[in-house]
């Protein structure tokens, strides 16, 4: 299980191989149906990425629509709150759609457009990737309908209003957990069942190949601008660099341009959610076990029998049982540390960062910003720490609002 | 030669179709699931494909995940189910396939369920999210402990594609009707039968086709056409039907197992037709 990949130059790497396994992750354990439209996904994003047409479309949209690049932010007065460390914030909470989900959603819209698909489908937890998705394909004319579970409907409705607004049918999942996991499910029967018009855009780096390293692949314009931008403010890399990891796509995406740099520490935090040693937890590559889900072999949370488990976090977009494959192997390898932060602390984050800088994260970014609290003490005067703000907090204003009050 | 090999080779002999019925092992209680597989037997079934129940059932419709998520709730598991089939063993020889999802056999262990799958008196496996390119390992304990691995096609699988899968395939090759998930339809695809003639010229092993068949009059079109005919989700709506919740769990009404077998003698004897 501990096996460090290396390329033929005997370098680390983490790409997957040509069926898409990292190690002993990924792969793609679909039903037969999806093997044709993986196998054209995949060569149509191939292509999609070599063609000069369709970067340029790419960067336009990015630049002029989503509002890239997105600043890397000296937080001084948070980096006094915690003794003296210099922390940067990575400010994906600006973009267009207020998270990075966005990112993604414009490069696999217009891929399903490349494709001549008619009909966009998405599956959404706290409704960002869904709000990101609906956006893109509002932006590019194609029809959108967005799987969502019953409970997440609940706690984050104005998400449900902005997809709405936006042009897309938004479909209740009544059947399991009623979270993001089983909208998955339902977004993989309706891709199985309507497969020759349809594209599916999965939110973060799982599911079957490629949709992990292609997933990854878009996100990493944040990783991309955030090494130059460090670079251009103070002439070197960050010591460390911290992001949240639900199913991991903002953390995938700030971490694989650092992959390399082995001088500078990754650390994924997952959710504890009411603590790793409850049932009510999202911490799934700390306290999970290697296993197959929605078409990727990862870390998940399950049982001996090997039935999922559901998940828990105060945070809806970290509330997954399962995780990206490149993550797993990138425990496995130890190049990323994985820590978790539970709900509480996550609040804390939540309000020092309120307080300290006026910016109010989403809970899934908060629990990055609380695990620096937890870390700072024990680091030397002078360290640089890039945090990996993912998105804005107007969506959790509600929940915090009850917990709080 | 192998319980499902025979029976195919029997039934093309006698220019028959196979029925096969599906039901959830442990929908809704395991007792009610040995009762089943007898009586079906009893009714002329030819292989029973028997459901390990997986939580993330994403290739079912809502009949199967309902009936999945009952047996679950009741507390069936791997070895629940494994037992069960040791005790039919005693009383049976029909052809017992079962059709689970990868993540439990995988957690069992792929060596030490093939061996334990094998010794209950399992004949095969379907394995609808290990396509191919994924099943190596499984093959290989499955062949080990000489568990027949069927492969499943569907109608927008490429021809070369089919070719490779109806080699790696055995005991036969399961055809899905449709590009979609499992359910009860009210009609069937057009093209499915120009699809199941393709196949059969493309493949030499026998080809059952499943999803979507619900009534003896589909089954009787289907027949002559096909080497088997698989019928899951409308057998589940009868076991559902003579389902009756009580405070104490869910209870099978006395008539259910006579229910489902008159149900699967109609469809049987629409092979015949």
């Amino acid at each position: 299980m501990n096996k460090t990949m290396t390329d033929s130059n005997g370098k680390k790497t983490i790409n997957p191989d040509r069926r898409g396994h990292f190690g002993i992750y990924g792969g793609k354990f679909v039903p037969e149906t999806l093997m044709p439209a993986l196998t054209e996904l995949e060569k149509a994003y191939k292509e999609a990425i070599r063609d000069p047409d369709f970067k340029k479309e790419m960067r336009d949209i990015l630049k002029d629509y989503v509002g890239r690049p997105t600043p890397l932010y000296h937080a001084r007065r948070l980096g006094e709150a915690l003794g003296g460390v210099e922390v940067f914030l990575k400010r994906e909470d600006l973009t267009h759609t207020g998270a990075h989900k966005i990112n993604n959603t414009i490069g696999q819209v217009l891929l399903a457009k490349r494709m001549n698909k008619t009909r966009i489908i998405a599956e959404t937890g706290a409704g960002q990737h869904g709000v990101a998705t609906a956006t893109a394909a509002a932006l590019m004319g194609l029809e959108c309908e967005v799987y969502m579970g019953r409970k997440d409907t609940v706690r984050q409705s104005m998400n449900v209003f902005r997809m709405q607004l936006t042009g897309a049918r938004v479909i209740t999942v009544e059947s399991g957990t009623q979270t993001l996991k089983d909208a998955i499910n339902e977004a993989i029967r309706d891709w199985v069942t309507n497969v020759q018009d349809t594209h599916y855009v999965i939110g973060s780096v799982v599911g079957p190949h490629p949709y992990p390293v292609m997933v990854r692949d878009f996100q990493s314009v944040i990783g991309r601008e955030t090494r130059s931008q460090i670079k251009k403010a103070l002439g070197r890399l960050p010591d460390v660099v911290i992001a949240c990891v639900g199913g991991g796509s903002n953390a995938m995406g700030i971490f694989h341009p650092f992959v390399r740099d082995e001088e500078v520490r990754l650390i994924g935090v997952e959710a504890a959610g009411e603590g790793i040693d409850t049932e009510h937890h999202s911490a799934t590559l700390i306290a999970g076990s290697p296993g197959v889900l929605h078409g990727t072999m990862s870390y998940l949370l399950q049982d001996k029998w090997g039935q999922i488990k559901g998940a828990h976090s105060v945070a809806p977009g970290l509330d997954y049982p399962g995780v990206g494959p490149e993550h797993s192997a990138l425990k496995d390898t130890g190049r990323v540390r994985y820590e978790a932060i539970d709900d509480e602390e996550a609040l804390n984050g939540f309000r020092l960062l309120s307080e300290t800088e006026g910016i109010i994260p989403a809970l899934e970014s908060a629990h990055a910003v609380a695990y620096l609290q937890k870390l700072a003490p024990g680091l030397p005067r002078g360290t640089v720490v890039v945090i990996n703000l993912s998105g804005r907090g107007d969506k959790d204003v509600q929940t915090v609002a009850e917990i709080l009050v | 030669m192998t319980r499902i090999d025979k029976m195919f080779k029997k039934l093309r002999a006698a220019n028959e179709t196979a029925l096969i019925p599906f039901i959830t092992a442990g929908d809704p209680d395991i007792q009610t699931t040995e009762s089943l597989i007898l009586e079906m037997a009893d009714q002329e079934a030819d292989l029973i494909e028997l459901g390990m129940p997986f939580s993330d059932p994403l290739a079912d419709g809502p009949t199967i995940q309902a009936s999945s998520h009952r047996a679950l709730m009741g507390g069936v598991n791997p070895e629940k189910v494994l037992d069960l089939v040791k005790r039919v063993r005693r009383h049976t020889d029909i052809p017992l396939v079962l059709m689970g999802y990868y993540n439990p056999v995988l957690q069992y262990g792929l060596d030490r369920f093939a061996a334990d799958a094998s010794a209950a008196g399992i004949d095969g496996t379907i394995i609808p999210d290990l396509p191919l390119e994924e099943a190596a390992d499984w093959m290989k304990s499955a062949k080990a402990h000489g568990i027949d691995n069927i492969f499943l096609i569907a109608p927008n699988t490429p021809d070369e594609r089919i070719k490779k899968i109806g080699k790696a395939t055995r005991g036969f090759l399961y055809y899905v009707s449709v590009t979609g998930i499992t359910g009860a339809r009210q009609d069937l695809p057009a093209e499915l039968q120009d699809g199941l003639e393709k196949t059969e010229r493309l493949v030499n092993c026998p080809v059952a086709v499943g999803f979507g068949i619900s009534r003896p009059e589909q089954v009787k079109m289907l027949s002559g056409h096909v080497d088997g005919v698989i019928v899951g989700s409308a057998i589940v709506r009868v076991i559902q039907a003579n389902t009756v919740e009580t405070d104490g769990g869910l209870r099978a009404r006395p008539e259910l197992v006579k229910e489902v077998g008159r149900f699967v003698r109609s469809l049987k004897e629409a092979t015949r037709a």
